[in-house]
């Protein structure tokens, strides 16, 4: 074989494809939104028709026990509450779409007014939290993974596995009951915050609140890093980088960090959207101003299109939070936006 | 004076066993050492010390590296990386694992200039993977440099980590079976860059492989290793013309080789492992040659040649005996043609990967179906097989022509022609035993009642020399060869007329693959049973095929008897193919790559 044969097999070219690479990953995105939006649809069914079989009648429920029948009669007409089920949904649907969720039963005020607060402040406790407990749990991750079977990695175990065992609420009480009321009285237990107000500017109301959330969450994302950690430092690229003498910091933050990253991307999006739901029983708990509390208090009331808006905001944070990390996991994977 | 030294190494696995010990060996300057031997020998351990590295979980417990003048196990942890990349440095078995999948080629080279000599500028760090990626005949576009690993192909990829182990100029190349699972033109390309490295650079590498032909090849002198010891080392030449270990005889025998057709000779047992060694000479067991005082004591290692050692109480007989290795016999193929897949085209999604493709077996022949990678020989077989369904064309068995899926198969045709796939490592199911694995197709085929089964399932393990009690365990208690073994006995049960074999000892040792490639060979002789053996390897083919087909991009490009196709090829596909896999016996003509 001579030198030309070996330098000509050397050039040969797999086709450069960025182009299409790019069309083709526009082309996914945009797949993947509209399946986003078909999984919205698809829940505002549920919600819609669930809504629907819930006990009790709005017209009856605003206008009390001692309404005669005409009277409810005569508002469920005003309300359209007579129509077909499909005509209502439709119309709900048609409404939700352009912004409008209706009237709230209860306060006779458009639900965006109502839910618009609580779903700023429910918004700003998601996002404190998400700014402690990820950068915390990856350090915990990684601190665990590079310390693998040693006491520091099997003392963050047992505390993450313990702080998983118990629910939000109990994590919360207790810490209530440390800094607010027995032991130290240094926070205030609750969080009121009156409406319109930014949750940021009450100080040391949100501190417990973000507290037992980002408890919450650390030991599962943690424990999530340290384990991709501990594949990624198994691999063969990372014994590879060792043996060309690499440094352990660049190992670590560009051989190993960057490919563990992935599982705790879509850790992340999953724990967020689980927030944003499950952050009921802390906003109880604290009495939060947020989507939550709104939630408790419009269920009590039967005020149906609010339970609805609420609900579809739950879901469409699921959607979103979900698509935003497949988007950021295949920035991270060359592989899956390379051909 | 020597590039590295190696004194009395230990490597010890957790409970004291040793992988490696007492290990000595000299590199000397531009020298290629080769370290052959099978899986489990060491070989590895002992390639990855040389950088003061042990995989996890073992540990060098004695005796000192020098490289140059520097003892490098006493050295603390910056020192030795510092070491590790500039002054030796490492080449994978497998690129595509060891390269990380999320950087830039280009990066992951220019970190290896950054992490050892910050002061480099940026445009001299280019320059120098510039010229790092030319010596090994890579292009260096600002687009190639640019890619991703998965853009490469294998064998760029193995490029990429040669020219990142020779940017700073080490002084010592470790390569870890650099060419296994490369085909046979790439492999040769990578070993003209590793003699031009040495001869342009007097880089000193320590050559880690199996594969004799390759040492024969590419080494100046090699060492074969046997359980962790040395059993044998010398200058190539002497030690594969009178080898002075049993072991390395054995090792010689059981090589097919591309340029005669003779019986590849087994070697009984299996290689000791850590824990399951004997006394004396720990090869005793498996030898032709012991005698009394192997079994126990120290075992000395004697002169034989200038360089030339081995460890063997009776080296000097061993040298001196020629190694019998009979013609194996060769029954005449039968006159009718038992399976004929005529004008074969298939596709994988749009492409089509197979273009109009005949093929005939006769009764009794063994047909070698020849390509590398990418060139369709899987696909055709999985044609046949009714796996691949997507495909125009006929495949017809005894005159009577069959559907294209399996599935719509007669049962009788579904027998008749059995597969054996490449890996055994994922070809049997890890949940079911031996017994059930084997015994599934006899209740399939044949309605077998449970006394049958059990009689069954002994019979086509003992055929395939297991033994009847490995009915009950699961796959993963046994070896390679053993899986192997499992899977032809799952085959041989069905009667089957045709056998399809996918490569089916490439992921095995040699002499395990002797020992495979002669069971086949006998099943044949004594069962008539007619074989397609997918494979790349032309040593194979010449010793087990009757005819040989030899498919490029799909196509094929030449066919016809063994003999005449390896001897005098007419395609300049095929020989090319010949002329780059390395024989034993033939030594090569690599031109170094300037």
């Amino acid at each position: 074989m001579d030198d030309a044969t070996v330098l000509a097999a050397g050039a040969e070219t797999i086709p450069r494809e960025a182009e299409t690479a790019g069309r083709h990953r526009s082309r996914w995105i945009l797949r993947r939104g509209l399946f986003g939006l078909f999984t919205l649809l698809v829940i505002s069914i549920l919600i819609f028709f669930a809504t629907h079989v819930l006990p009790g009648n709005a017209a009856q429920a605003i206008l009390g026990h001692t309404a005669t029948p005409a009277r409810v009669h005569q508002l469920e007409r005003q309300l359209g509450l007579d129509r077909s089920i499909l005509a209502q949904y439709w119309t709900w649907l048609s409404n939700a779409v352009r912004g409008h969720f209706g009237s709230s039963l209860a306060a006779n005020e458009p639900v965006t007014t109502l839910i618009g607060s609580p779903l700023v402040n429910t918004l700003v406790l998601l996002g404190l939290t998400a700014l402690i407990a990820v950068p915390v749990s990856l350090a915990v991750g990684v601190l665990a993974a590079t310390r693998q079977n040693g006491p520091l990695d099997a003392g963050i175990s047992a505390v993450s596995i313990t702080l998983a065992a118990l629910p939000e609420f109990v994590i919360g009480i207790v810490l209530v009951t440390l800094f607010a009321t027995q032991v130290l009285k240094l926070l205030p237990s609750v969080a009121l915050i009156p409406p319109g107000q930014d949750p940021l500017s009450s100080g040391t109301a949100m501190i417990l609140p973000v507290a037992t959330l980002t408890l919450a969450v650390i030991p599962y994302l943690s424990r999530l890093v340290r384990g991709s950690m501990i594949d990624v430092l198994g691999s063969e690229y990372v014994t590879m980088a060792r043996l060309k003498g690499l440094r352990p910091r660049t190992i670590l933050v560009r051989h190993v960090l960057r490919n563990a990253l992935v599982p705790a991307i879509q850790g992340t999006a999953l724990s967020l959207a689980y927030l944003l739901g499950g952050v009921v029983t802390i906003e109880y708990l604290f009495a939060y101003p947020g989507l939550g509390s709104a939630l408790i208090a419009a269920a009590g009331e039967r005020d149906v299109p609010v339970i609805q808006a609420i609900c579809l905001i739950f879901a469409a944070g699921y959607v979103i939070f979900n698509m935003i990390a497949d988007l950021l996991t295949i920035y991270v994977t060359p592989r899956l936006r390379t051909q | 004076m020597a590039v590295a030294t190696i004194n009395s190494l230990r490597v010890e696995i957790p409970g004291g066993l040793d992988v490696v010990d007492g290990l000595s060996l000299e590199i000397g300057p531009g020298e290629v050492l080769a370290l052959v031997g099978e899986s489990g020998s060491g070989k590895t351990t002992i390639g990855t010390s040389m950088l003061a590295h042990a995989r996890s979980g073992a540990r060098i417990t004695d005796g000192t590296i020098t490289i140059g003048e520097t003892e490098i196990l006493e050295l603390a942890a910056e020192p030795q990386r510092a070491l590790r990349g500039k002054t030796i440095a490492y080449v994978p078995q497998e690129p595509a694992a060891a390269l990380n999948p999320s950087i830039r080629i280009g990066r992951q080279l220019e970190e290896v200039i950054f992490d050892h000599e910050r002061h480099v500028s940026r445009a001299q760090r280019r320059a120098r993977v510039e010229s790092a990626l030319r010596d090994v005949g890579l292009p260096v576009t600002d687009e190639f440099i640019s890619r991703y690993p998965h853009q490469l192909s294998g064998g760029q990829q193995q490029r990429v980590t040669i020219a990142m182990a020779i940017i700073l100029a080490p002084r010592l190349l470790v390569m870890d079976e650099p060419t296994t699972g490369l085909d046979v033109t790439t492999q040769a390309r990578i070993l003209a860059i590793v003699r031009t490295l040495c001869r342009d650079h007097g880089i000193a590498v320590l050559y880690v492989t199996h594969d004799l032909a390759v040492v024969r090849e590419i080494a100046d002198r090699v060492i074969v290793l046997y359980a962790g010891r040395v059993a044998e080392s010398g200058p190539v030449e002497d030690v594969f013309q009178q080898p002075g270990h049993p072991y390395t005889q054995a090792l010689l025998g059981a090589v097919p080789d591309i340029s005669e057709r003779a019986s590849l000779v087994q070697i009984p047992g299996r290689a000791a492992r850590p824990g399951e060694r004997p006394s004396g000479c720990f090869f005793h067991p498996r030898c032709p040659m012991r005698i009394e005082r192997c079994e126990s004591g120290e075992v000395p290692t004697i002169r034989l040649g200038t360089a030339h050692h081995a460890c063997c109480h009776r080296a000097e007989r061993v040298a001196q005996s020629e190694p019998r290795r009979p013609a194996p016999t060769r029954l005449p193929k039968g006159a009718e043609v038992l399976l004929a897949a005529s004008r074969i085209t298939a596709s994988h999604g749009r492409t089509e990967v197979l273009h109009d493709v005949s093929l005939t077996v006769h009764e009794r022949e063994c047909v070698a179906l020849v390509g590398e990678s990418g060139s369709g020989k899987t696909t055709l077989s999985q044609c046949i097989i009714g796996l691949h369904e997507r495909y125009t064309g006929t495949v017809v068995l005894r005159d009577r022509p069959l559907a294209s899926s399996v599935r719509e198969r007669p049962k009788d045709a579904r027998r008749a022609i059995q597969y054996i796939f490449q890996s055994p490592y994922n070809s049997l199911n890890p949940r079911r035993t031996v017994g059930e694995i084997v015994a599934l197709p006899l209740r399939v085929f044949f309605g077998s009642s449970h006394r049958e089964l059990h009689a069954g399932v002994r019979d086509a393990l003992e055929r395939v020399g297991l033994s009847a009690a490995l009915a009950a365990y699961y796959p993963d208690q046994l070896s390679g060869g053993e899986r192997q073994r499992v899977s032809i006995a799952r085959a041989l049960v069905c009667r089957p007329e045709v056998l399809i074999c996918d490569e089916v000892t490439s992921a095995l040792d040699v002499s395990v693959q002797a020992a495979i490639v002669e069971l086949l060979r006998g099943l044949q002789a004594e069962n008539g049973l007619s074989l397609v053996f997918v494979t790349h390897n032309l040593a194979l083919v010449r010793n087990i095929a009757d005819e040989v087909v030899v498919l490029a991009d799909g196509r094929l490009v030449e066919r016809g008897d063994t003999a005449s196709v390896l001897d005098a090829p007419r395609d300049p596909y095929t020989k090319q193919l010949i002329a780059d896999t390395p024989s034993i016996k033939r030594v090569g003509d690599i031109t170094p790559v300037s």
